[in-house]
């Protein structure tokens, strides 16, 4: 078993294991990060939703083997330290507008959300309801309201 | 007035603990038994039932004032995402006068002792926990009081609780903390306390977030994955291609258990049903980690036996339906009697309603609602550790003392060699009834003699999972001029297998329904639930289904039939207000027997702006609906116009769109606001679902339908920029149910706007399920859709997906 060695939450690891181990497996299984959540395994329910050198990524869809020693991998127990706090905005907005229900979504829900921010910011621009449309992230217990408030909220503190 | 006493129990323990029956004999007054009219559900509904069903129990909950002055509570209840770990806090801190954030409620591990008291459905945990658990608390409190009497040298009537302290008249006070051992009782014994009116209340009915806010928004909540059991290595099954089929033999045994990562393969008895039903089986993986169990799970090469439903298909199911269905006979001058070996429920006599109207129309419809889904965005998961005689199980079951003696079952073991613990659920919705996975996960550690971590893959719940029967319901309405003469609705359903659920409940309390002798379980089950909230002449309504209850793998789903039984009614009645030249919420108006679901009406009205201009192609749909001694009203506006029906997001479910929803909702005494709140939006979203995109298709023996995205729950894309939730002021001295009240009621709404939006009432739901296949069907063997590999290009839209669906179209 080839060795694979990249960041994650800011600390280097290195595990042994097969090259075409979904990198899902690879941190839940292996490192026993959990905040990364299992939802369908094929990149449609967005449940893992954590990031790569900081944009959004779907762990469930990318062998260990495409990890390079220098990636960085944050889920959502790094993404505070990112803006070195104790809870990122995001994580912040969520909590004032007491967004979750059941919870299982939402790690991947503030990472989409966070990306997306990011993504409209340095294009110019500010999070609008079309851009919160296409979030593909799955919420069974239904909590998209509370999201789409919660984003905006998040987005006017990033 | 006297102030009601409740009984309860100070319990020897090295700090103060209490105790006290939950629904117990001695803290509920007896009711009187149900008349049979009106409907029986206004008088006698399910939440009734499960309260009646949980009388005799004589077994205690217990709450303990900890060293550091915090509380501890651990309830019978899963939480599952519905809110009631913090409902049970706030209740107990109202009572005691201690930060909500000091009392640490958790789950209770299966106590058989407990007998019905410990399952969570019906939208009755609220209900049942309301007195119980603030009998505790006040009892609680009291000898606290007493305790600090002594030290603070007052009387004890002098003192008073707040903030986890208790304050003498003087202005001196002492913590808790202090008092947590002085107060402790070295014998058991009963104990009598009064309860804090609620015109005192100062936390109950304001809004306080979840007690796991944090954790969940951290990624540090614990689901049962997540739980460090050690040697419990990943675990997944590779399941036959039609329902309930069975493995004749697996022919590269040797060759799967030499792939990386695999250590075990067995194949397993997958009966879920465990001494009564069907039986199949499956092939069950364990590895290094999940991924390599689903690469070992497809390479498996298996050869399936039949399945239970191999051929039947949509097509073949409507027919049965509808050749299930008895001929309608109302108007009827005379007394209806049994027809077709459905039971009419009249609830108005039909002769009277008849009595000098004119001449009658009549107008019919047949609702045809198609296979749903339940499932959790967490999967069916569960940690089985079967060693040495013992078992010790991790799942998050609604209903775990069923879930600990089936598993002592198919073990060979008594229910006390079984552990069955309850970590938090990431969502239920009734499929947590069901211990299918629990047992899964015995049945392999028992095999191979090892701790397993077993998770049901999403094509599993997809394929293998529960489903909410198709059904149909017929409506037939009589009226004159603009009376409505009468009503009648003939709901016929694939059987729904409340075996595990209501069952034993049901079958305990026969003797005190009216009806429960000649009607079926699931016929007790509809007369409880099914409401018509209106006054629409003669009612009668029946129930009918097909099938044995474990034909296909069905079960309760949230809101249970209502989820379809009102839409269908809804959308009669707005067909009713039409043939009347009548508004349709005025009709309504005009004839809401109940007075809090009028109030509700008239707040959507006023507060969602009821009968406002709107351009052509969007429309609003407004009902009411009761239940769990609730009432909520509905109102949307759904937006039908090309410009929206037929936007393109890639791989999405588009079409019309829910724009605006206002609800308001009575639960007699709202606890907690901003729960109460989440559950109507959730139910909002579920409806959504209902009406346009969420449906399973049945083919030759399985659904099609293999993950999400082919199973279209309401998605960001689909969910309305504006949901506004009103909580009526409390119009009663105690709660009702929340988590299923909204679902029925919104898929009404929704149907309802959507009709009058386009000016064609639709008659099959969801809307696009006969229209097309919306997506490609994954294989059925081998079982599971690879994971895909182009992750790091492929963000945010799956690179397999397709076009845009637009339903309507």
């Amino acid at each position: 078993m080839p060795p694979h060695t990249f960041k994650v939450n800011g600390r280097p690891v290195t595990v042994e294991v097969e090259d075409d181990v979904r990198l899902l497996w690879v941190l839940r299984d292996l490192l026993k990060i959990n905040g990364p959540k299992y939802g369908c395994g094929i990149n449609v329910c967005k449940a893992c939703t954590s990031h790569i050198n900081g944009r959004a990524f779907n762990p469930c869809s990318v062998p260990v083997g495409q990890i390079k020693p220098t990636d960085e991998i944050t889920t959502i127990e790094g993404l505070p330290d990112t803006v070195g706090a104790d809870l990122h905005p995001m994580q912040e907005a969520w909590i004032d507008r007491d967004v979750p229900q059941c919870g299982y979504c939402q790690p991947g829900q503030i990472m989409a959300a966070v990306d997306l921010v990011k993504k409209v910011k340095a294009e110019g621009g500010s999070v609008t309801d079309d851009d919160i449309d296409e979030i593909r992230n799955m919420c069974a217990c239904g909590t998209y309201g509370r999201i789409r408030e919660a984003i905006k909220q998040g987005a006017a503190n990033m | 007035m006297q102030r009601r006493r409740f009984l309860g129990y100070l319990i020897a323990a090295p700090t103060l603990a209490v105790g006290v029956k939950l629904t117990a004999d001695g803290v509920l007054e007896a009711q009187a038994l149900p008349s049979p009219t009106p409907e029986v559900s206004e008088v006698y509904d399910l939440s009734d039932l499960l309260l009646d069903s949980t009388r005799p129990t004589a077994n205690l909950i217990t709450i303990v004032v900890n060293e550091d002055g915090t509380v501890s509570f651990s309830i019978p209840r899963a939480e599952s995402g519905q809110g009631i770990t913090t409902t049970a806090a706030m209740l107990i801190a109202e009572e005691m006068g201690i930060d909500v954030s000091d009392v640490t409620v958790t789950l209770a591990d299966a106590r058989p002792e407990l007998l019905f008291n410990q399952q969570t459905q019906g939208s009755a945990s609220v209900i049942s926990i309301y007195t119980p658990v603030r009998v505790a608390a006040a009892l609680a409190r009291g000898q606290l009081v007493e305790a600090a009497a002594t030290i603070l040298g007052d009387e004890a009537e002098n003192l008073r609780t707040t903030g986890g302290r208790v304050l003498s008249t003087a202005g001196s006070s002492v913590p808790f903390a202090e008092l947590a051992a002085a107060a402790a009782n070295s014998v058991t014994r009963e104990a009598i306390t009064e309860l804090k009116p609620v015109d005192e209340f100062e936390i109950i009915g304001k809004g306080q977030r979840r007690d796991d806010v944090r954790a969940a928004v951290t990624g540090q909540k614990k689901y049962t994955m997540d739980l460090d059991v050690p040697e419990a290595l990943p675990t997944m099954i590779a399941r036959p291609p039609t329902i309930k089929g069975t493995v004749e033999s697996v022919n590269n045994l040797a060759e799967v258990k030499a792939m990386p990562g695999v250590t075990d393969v067995v194949e397993i008895s997958t009966d879920a049903e465990p001494g009564r039903g069907t039986t199949s089986s499956a092939v069950a993986v364990r590895a290094r980690t999940f991924g390599q169990c689903i690469d070992a799970v497809n390479a498996l090469d298996v050869t399936w036996g039949g399945g239970n439903v191999d051929d039947e298909s949509d097509a073949t199911i409507l027919a049965q339906l509808r050749a299930a269905d008895a001929p309608a006979n109302l108007p009827s001058p005379g007394p209806l009697d049994e027809a077709g070996g459905v039971l009419p429920l009249v609830t108005e006599p039909a002769t009277a309603a008849l009595d000098g109207v004119g001449a009658v129309e009549t107008i019919d419809e047949e609702f045809v609602f198609y296979w749903r889904s339940n499932a959790a965005m967490e999967p069916n998961v569960a940690i089985a550790d079967v060693r040495d005689g013992e078992a010790e199980i991790w799942t998050p079951s609604q209903i775990p003392i069923v879930t600990q003696s089936q598993i002592a079952q198919v073990l060979g073991m008594t229910p006390g060699q079984v552990t069955v613990h309850v970590p938090r659920g990431g969502g239920a919705f009734g499929r947590r009834l069901f211990s299918d996975v629990a047992l899964d996960a015995a049945r392999v550690s028992q095999e191979i003699g090892k701790p397993v971590r077993l998770m049901w893959h999403r094509a599993d719940e997809c394929r293998a999972g529960r489903v909410h029967p198709m059904c149909i319901s017929r409506v037939r309405a009589s009226f004159s001029g603009t009376e409505v003469v009468s009503f009648e609705q003939r709901h016929t359903s694939v059987a729904t297998d409340y075996t595990e659920s209501f069952g034993d409940m049901i079958t305990s309390q026969a003797a005190k329904l009216p009806f429960a002798n000649e009607l079926t379980l699931s016929q007790t089950v509809f007369l409880l639930t099914a409401s018509v909230p209106y006054d629409l002449g003669a009612v009668a309504l029946g129930y009918n289904e097909i099938f044995d209850f474990d034909r296909f793998a069905t079960g309760s789903v949230r809101n249970l039939n209502n989820q379809d039984f009102r839409p269908a009614q809804e959308l009669m009645v707005d067909r009713l207000a039409a043939r009347m030249g009548e508004d349709p919420l005025e009709f309504r108006l005009d004839r809401v027997e109940d007075e809090r679901a009028k109030a509700c009406l008239e707040t959507v009205r006023d507060e969602g702006d009821w009968g406002r201009d709107l351009p052509e192609g969007v429309a609003q749909g407004v009902v009411v609906h009761n239940e769990y001694k609730g009432s909520v009203a509905v109102l949307v506006e759904v937006d039908t116009r090309a410009a929206t029906a037929e936007r393109e997001i890639r791989g999405a479910t588009t079409g019309p769109r829910v724009r605006k929803v206002t609800v308001a909702v009575d639960v007699g005494l709202p606890i907690n606001p901003l729960g109460l709140k989440a559950q109507m939006e959730g139910g909002v979203m579920t409806g959504i679902s209902h009406v346009f995109t969420g449906s399973l298709h049945l083919r030759d023996g399985n659904f099609l339908e293999g993950s999400w995205d082919d199973y279209r729950y309401t998605r960001h894309w689909n969910a309305p920029p504006e949901i506004d939730v009103i909580v009526m002021p409390p119009s009663g001295d105690r709660p009702g149910g929340a988590g299923e009240l909204a679902v029925g009621a919104a898929t009404a709404a929704v149907a309802c706007a959507y009709a009058r939006a386009t000016g064609e009432m639709p008659t099959s739901f969801p809307i696009g399920h006969t229209k097309d296949v919306p997506f490609k069907v994954k294989s059925f063997v081998p079982p599971l859709p690879p994971s895909p590999v182009d992750g790091l290009t492929a963000y945010p839209t799956p690179s397999a997906a397709g076009p845009a669906f637009n339903p309507a179209s």
